[in-house]
């Protein structure tokens, strides 16, 4: 954060939740950083989060605790909140703000950037076509991943996210020359642990290229709301101004969007669902949207938030908001989860949007389209079957509906599941794809062409 | 565009959008104005005593109190003229590429450039009689616009006089005079370019009843759900379930001569698709690109909120604007949710009082004006032209009976509901065949019939079919398929078969993505004969599952994908089917 100076106020009228709110101030500019000083001289920072006639409101991103009307001062900074960015930033820890967390000094920044960012022209973005395997089956064959896509990882609480997000990374093989790869990791509220299992993999993938900013649960909530706009403010200076292929992982989502409600019922805000804002979507997607890939530019930024569902609910307001705003989505699922499957992918709710134009004959494989569409077709109608069969027994199944039910299972165990250590290249995924489909009758396969089953299927 | 010298008044308050100013001149309700050093653009919402409430379409921060507020004494209005067709534009008109030429591939705040170019001259015709009287609406002559969009140049609405002069054949610029009008306040300079304000309809001469289908090359529009040209649709659907996809495809193959596509509120990788495709797409009437009949408005979901509310009006009147031409003009807004969620935004920031989910009371009339700006017309010169409009709604959850899906749907006569499980199963359009409806196909009826006697029946079965299919998929899961009768056994199969041999369409296979009206008529025509005869063997007690294992059924299953040219090919399948069941049948016999 960059030091400026602006005279010191007194004049607290109100403090109540992380907000806090000054009379007699005047200039005061909308969305302004200010620091904020308690009585024992500790600083903390916040924002200007509304304007008021010789007063405004504010946000602490360290919380109000231990403030006092009377012994609280508040500097105005003059500026919004700037990240300074150079390429010493790579191979650093920092803390939910940006500030240097492992002890050593802060990179001399090159620029300072405003951590809000800017909208990309639509006119100026080159749309996202290059295939990146991840040697996963689940995601390269059904729901494959494009550099420059945001794909979040829904999961939930004691799903093994981390472990796809440590896979994925470790294995992602993107097209261009590894000095020119880097990781920007941004943590919100998770745990340590969970922090040091991606630091570990980080290391053992000998990744040098990597970005921290960490906010782990036991830290101030509010600095949340900050994380992730660092975090991408780092990533599009890598990618837009240092042409790097950066990946962006973000964790996790349902944290922050807390961090967000907590601050609009402080303010009094009307909210609209389960209590958060209704300009959830909006500031989601100032987020979000920062992601891709730029006309003319080199480097590229492809983001994998994850976000954990609450009850395992998709349709509760950050999952939902979240999907409506990516490109897609990649669902883990309890029950496979408890049927032994790893990594529990559900491919029938995930889809990754880019997809189609990221695929075919240039990139992986003519069939790959045609065979995941029957994949899909044919595992949605194995689990009607299994649903049907719960009621009135297997044996009571049509000859057509067992084999469905054959399919099914092995496509889960067979395709889906994979060791951690596995990694598939796109033609063995594409043809253990084929393989699962032997186990139905060849008139069932009408999403693939007659010149497909020929050439394909074993 | 004037604006005061002095400033109307000082900023006083700002929370995000939404700012008061103290003003010192009069304001007015709906009036543009300017915030701030940067001047911001923003629109009078709300006046009490000398304090004006403004909604500012721009991000706000750095916005100090105590900066000015300039006036422009007129309304948010939008420039119409040569230029605008092939143009992608911000919600408030302004064109996105000269965001680039000012700040590089970031949008920075505060740029005013002009809608239209300055520079470019247009080669105008003229068409009108000199000393005549015109008005209104009257077409003084033509520009080429585009190779498909042939512009008419007419009077501005509420104007009229005697034409004292008309320009002669000849290059001008949307700023040199084209024409002079003697009217009873004096004389009067016509250019080729106007402006309107944007929340005001356009006026028509009269509205006419919708009667001609907008073909859309989807089948399960066109024959189930039929959209007519002046017409409204909504397309409710939880997150990827096919609604973009849907609006796309829309805009890529209907019958419209103009396409408006607001992108409202959603993803910027959407916009830069359909500028990177539609130039490369052959309109499948003309051969040219449809880059060529199609204007952008884009608002993403990372530009200002409150500018998503003014795009939706934007896109409206630029379309309303050909719509006065005598063209068919079709508006494809996605998604209308979040133009109702930044109304509820201000609203909230207003502090004003919440109906429903923290909507502000006034979002069904809302609703009403917009859908209300279609329709099929007979316009100022007394041409037909239509004004279409598809709006995409993004319930949250999915759930259709939250507050913007149900106003609307008191409002659209076509309702096209998504579902989520058949977008899982990837079977798309996921457009549910029981719950969506078309108050359209009743009228539309007799042109269909024109083109096919046996339409009407067509698509009774198919209709017939797919109710007694989601009755009998009840049973089915109590007891099974294989416990049923053979009637109700080929009643299944006969919906299965027109769900995926005809109602099933790709978006992304050239053969598939655009069936023509000779096609789906052959389609349909197959299917029907099919489960016609296979309804004639059941009767006479042929077994079921002899009839499902004929080889022509894989051969019907893949009809989508012989080429639109090749309808005799279709329709070669009728007399394989006779074949296949007659064969069947007299073995059964022996
Ligand atoms: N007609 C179609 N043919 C083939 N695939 C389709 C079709 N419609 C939708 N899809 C698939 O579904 C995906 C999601 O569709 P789309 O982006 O239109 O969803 P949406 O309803 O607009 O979602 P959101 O509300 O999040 O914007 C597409 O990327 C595509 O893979
Ligand atoms: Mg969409």
């Amino acid at each position: 954060m960059r030091r400026l100076s602006g005279t010191a106020c007194r004049g607290l009228q109100e403090l109540r939740g992380p907000l806090l709110v000054i009379e007699g101030v005047s200039g005061i500019a909308y969305g302004e950083m200010v620091q904020v000083r308690d009585t024992h001289g500790e600083l903390r920072y916040g924002r200007v989060l509304e304007v008021r006639p010789e007063a405004a409101v504010i946000e602490v991103f360290e919380g109000t605790a231990g403030l006092g009307l009377e012994d609280t001062t508040v500097q105005f900074l003059g500026t919004t909140f700037e990240l300074g960015v150079s390429s010493d930033m790579v191979g650093r820890v920092f803390d939910g703000l940006g500030r240097p967390n492992d002890g050593l000094p802060a990179p001399p920044a090159v620029a300072w950037r405003d951590i809000n960012g800017r909208a990309i022209n639509p006119l100026a973005r080159d749309y996202p076509r290059e295939f990146i395997q991840t040697g996963i089956s689940a995601i390269d064959g059904m729901n494959s991943l494009i550099r420059g896509q945001k794909l979040p990882i829904f999961s939930a609480a004691g799903l093994p996210h981390n472990e796809l997000a440590a896979q994925l990374i470790r294995f992602a093989k993107l097209p261009g020359e590894p000095q020119r790869f880097a990781i920007v990791f941004g943590a919100m509220g998770i745990k340590h642990d969970e922090a040091e299992l991606f630091r570990e993999t980080f290391a053992i993938s000998g990744l040098q290229k990597v970005v921290m900013f960490l906010n782990l649960a036991d830290e101030p909530s509010i600095a949340r709301i900050i994380t992730p706009r660092v975090a991408m403010t780092a990533a599009e200076y890598l990618a837009f101004d240092l042409g790097m292929h950066v990946l962006v992982v973000l964790t996790d989502f349902t944290a922050y969007g807390e961090a967000v409600r907590e601050i609009a019922t402080g303010k009094g805000e009307i909210p609209s669902r389960k209590g958060y804002p209704g300009y959830l979507y909006s500031d989601l997607a100032s987020i979000y949207e920062r992601a891709g890939r730029i006309e003319g530019l080199p480097g590229s930024i492809t983001l994998v938030p994850i976000l954990t569902m609450p009850n395992d609910d998709i349709t509760h307001p950050i999952p939902d908001l979240t999907g409506y705003i990516t490109e897609g989505q990649i669902v883990l699922d309890r029950n496979l989860f408890r049927k032994g499957i790893r990594p529990p992918v559900n491919v029938l709710p995930s889809l990754s949007r880019l997809m189609k134009d990221g695929i075919g004959a240039e990139s992986t494989r003519s069939d790959h389209a045609h065979l995941a569409n029957q994949l899909y077709a044919a595992y949605a109608r194995a689990g009607q079957v299994e649903r049907l069969a719960a009621i009135v027994g297997e044996e009571e199944l049509s000859a057509v509906d067992k084999r469905y039910l054959a399919f099914g299972e092995r496509f889960e165990r067979e395709f889906v599941a994979q060791g951690v250590n596995e990694d598939r290249s796109i033609t063995e995924t594409l043809d253990l794809g084929w393989r699962m489909l032997t186990e139905l009758p060849k008139e069932e396969l009408t999403r693939v062409t007659e010149e497909e089953i020929k050439e394909h299927l074993p | 565009m004037a604006t005061q010298k002095d400033p109307l008044g000082t900023v006083i308050w700002v929370n995000g959008p939404v700012v008061r100013a103290d003003t010192t001149q009069q304001a007015h309700m709906m009036e543009m104005v300017f915030v701030g050093k940067e001047r911001l653009i923003g629109e009078v919402i709300r006046l009490r005593g000398a304090e004006a409430v403004i909604q500012v379409y721009e991000d706000t921060t750095g916005l100090k109190a105590g900066m000015p507020v300039f006036g422009t004494g007129a309304p948010l209005s939008v420039e119409l003229g040569p230029g605008l067709v092939s143009t992608i534009y911000d919600g408030l008109q302004r064109p996105l590429a000269r965001f680039i030429e000012r700040s590089g591939p970031w949008i920075d705040r505060g740029g005013h450039f002009p809608a239209l170019d300055r520079t470019r001259r247009w080669r105008f015709s003229p068409t009108a009689p000199v000393a005549t009287m015109v008005k209104g609406g009257t077409i003084l002559g033509t520009v080429q616009e585009t190779l498909l969009i042939t512009h008419r140049i007419m009077v501005p609405p509420r104007l009229e006089g005697r034409l004292s002069w008309l320009a002669p054949e000849g290059e001008y610029t949307v700023d040199e005079p084209i024409a002079r009008l003697h009217t009873r306040s004096g004389e009067i300079t016509v250019t080729m370019s106007s402006r309107w304000p944007v929340r005001m309809a356009r006026p028509v001469r009269r509205r006419l009843r919708p009667s001609r289908p907008l073909l859309t090359g989807q089948r399960i529009i066109d024959a189930l759900f039929p959209l007519a040209k002046g017409g409204t649709a909504m397309i409710p659907g939880g997150f990827g379930t096919g609604k973009t996809v849907m609006q796309h495809q829309l805009a890529k193959w209907s019958d419209a001569d103009l396409i408006v596509y607001i992108g409202c509120g959603e993803r910027g990788n959407e916009m830069t698709n359909v500028l990177r495709e539609f130039p490369h797409l052959e309109d499948p009437k003309s051969g040219h690109p449809l880059m060529e009949r199609t204007i952008l408005v884009a608002n993403t979901s990372n530009m200002p909120v409150a500018a998503r509310e003014a795009s939706i009006y934007t896109g409206l009147t630029l379309a309303e604007y050909y719509r006065d031409m005598g063209l068919d003009v079709a508006v494809m807004a996605d998604s209308t949710s979040r133009w109702a969620e930044a109304l509820r935004e201000i609203a909230g920031r207003l502090e004003e009082m919440p109906a429903e989910e923290g909507f502000p009371a006034y979002l069904g009339t809302r609703l009403a004006e917009f859908y209300e700006r279609a329709g099929l017309v007979q316009t100022l010169s007394g041409e037909q032209g239509s004004l279409s409009i598809i709006g995409a709604v993004s319930p949250p959850g999915g759930d259709l009976s939250e507050p913007v899906t149900q106003q609307t749907r008191r409002f659209v006569r076509c309702f096209w509901a998504l579902d989520r499980e058949l977008a899982s199963a990837r079977h798309f359009p996921a457009i549910q065949p029981v719950d969506s409806y078309s108050e359209y196909a009743q009228d539309l009826i007799t042109w269909w019939i024109d083109q096919e006697p046996d339409w009407a029946r067509f698509r009774e079965q198919v209709v017939d079919l797919l109710r007694r299919d989601r009755r009998l998929q009840q049973l089915v899961k109590l007891v099974g398929e294989e416990a049923l009768p053979d009637e109700q056994k080929l009643a299944l199969h006969g919906a299965r078969l027109w769900r995926e041999a005809f109602l099933q369409q790709s978006a992304f296979e050239a053969v598939d993505r655009y069936t023509t009206t000779r096609k789906q008529l052959a389609m349909m025509r197959v299917l029907h004969h099919w489960y016609h005869q296979a309804s004639e063997l059941i009767k006479r007690h042929i077994p079921f599952y002899r009839l499902a294992e004929l080889p022509v059924n894989e051969r019907i299953m893949r009809m989508k994908l012989i080429p639109n040219e090749e309808v005799d090919t279709i329709l070669q399948l009728i007399p394989t089917i006779t074949a296949e069941m007659d064969a069947l049948a007299r073995s059964m016999q022996v």
